[in-house]
């Protein structure tokens, strides 16, 4: 009897402890459910995390390619800016490059030769090809009359042209006082050989020997241009000198002919 | 190298035009005082490009551009004129025989530069 007491003790106790392991492997369960609960909420906090700072970086990067693009972007507007500079610096030199060449070519020219007539050609030339005249003259002062005289004309015959006293009207003044004469306006629809629209003196240092008359422009000139003045300028000076110094060759050269028949002359004379 | 013939009495218009189109790399500027010579420097170059004045003597720049477009051998070569003459008629006139280009003097050494190198890289 004691001893079957004793076993339905044992298994009670056993069955308690069954019973135990049951409620304990339950609650491991639950446990473990929560567990993984747990973890997929934060293996989701985690991913979630993750975007955000991507989102994050994502914005940081697109904010810095901006900044890139801004200072890029301004870097262009320089450098346009810059080009646009050099490209007026460019046309400048261009320009004065191409005014240079004209200056060179016509002041080459004129000091290309000695002969007088060469050198009045080579005037004429440079006026109407040059400048762009279509009707002038070229007179000289007279030193015995003291007369301004054409000696070589364009568009007008030499007879048409003018011979003016120095002093007198537009031309004359301009040989007096040996400044330029620009026209207000360039009307030439009448041409009056003592009104021309522009006068340039022929000038050696302060000495006036000429000027030139211009009363007409060819018809696709309506203007003078910066390089017009310049070579006006030009004109005034050396084809003052050119023509001066080649008058003064021919005169050296007709001197050195009449001496040289005169010293043959003598030499030919027949000894008494 | 481009042979350009330069066709001009005037020996300042020469020099000036010459330097101007120095100025196109690889270019080579052959001269001419007139319409009779300018024939003779064609007979003897190859020329690529003609550049004419109207106003010559001997021979004139619009009788020249009527003989090179007659002429089966040259007709195809571009010439351009550069005259002191600017009415519309004698631009229409030059054009008609032939010229394929008309510049008024006093000439833009930038405006003459382009269109010789417009016809040189056709």
């Amino acid at each position: 009897m004691e001893k079957e007491t004793g076993f339905t003790n044992k298994a009670d106790e056993f069955l308690q402890m069954f019973k135990k392991g049951e409620e304990f492997t339950k609650e491991l369960l639950k446990e473990n459910e929560k567990l993984r609960y747990r973890i997929a909420q934060l293996e989701d906090t985690v991913a979630r995390a993750g975007d955000e700072a991507r989102v994050r970086l994502y914005e940081e990067r697109i904010a810095l390619f901006e900044e890139e693009l801004r200072s890029i972007r301004e870097r262009f507007r320089k450098v346009e800016e810059e080009n646009k500079d050099f490209v007026s610096k460019y046309i400048e030199v261009e320009e004065e490059n191409n005014n240079l060449a004209n200056l060179y070519v016509a002041s080459y020219q004129l000091h290309s030769t000695l002969d007088f007539s060469e050198v009045l050609r080579i005037v004429l030339e440079i006026v109407i090809n040059l400048i762009g005249a279509e009707k002038f003259a070229v007179l000289l002062i007279d030193d015995k009359t003291h007369e301004l005289v054409p000696v070589g004309t364009e568009g007008m015959a030499v007879s048409d042209a003018p011979r003016v006293k120095i002093g007198d009207g537009i031309i004359g003044a301009v040989a007096k006082e040996g400044e330029s004469y620009f026209s207000a306006d360039l009307d030439f629809s009448v041409l009056d050989p003592y009104s021309p629209i522009v006068c340039i003196p022929l000038k050696i240092k302060e000495h006036v020997i000429g000027v030139i008359s211009i009363y007409k422009l060819l018809t696709q000139k309506s203007g003078f241009t910066n390089v017009d003045y310049e070579l006006f300028n030009l004109l005034a000076g050396h084809a003052a000198t050119a023509i001066f110094s080649s008058k003064l060759y021919s005169q050296s050269e007709r001197k050195l002919t009449t001496i040289q028949s005169f010293l043959d002359l003598l030499k030919d004379k027949p000894r008494k | 190298m481009p042979n350009i013939l330069v066709v001009e009495d005037s020996p300042t218009m020469r020099q000036l035009i010459s330097f101007a189109i120095k100025r196109i790399p690889n270019s080579h500027v052959i001269e001419a005082t007139d319409g009779v010579d300018a024939l003779k420097k064609l007979s003897s170059e190859k020329i690529d490009l003609i550049l004419a004045d109207i106003n010559m003597p001997v021979m004139d720049g619009l009788k020249l551009v009527s003989l090179v477009r007659g002429n089966p051998t040259y007709k195809d070569i571009p010439i351009i004129i550069v005259t002191t003459e600017g009415a519309e008629e004698d631009r229409k006139r030059a054009l008609s025989i032939g010229a394929n280009a008309y510049l008024p003097k006093p000439i833009q050494t930038q405006e003459l530069i382009k269109l010789v190198n417009n016809f040189l890289s056709n």
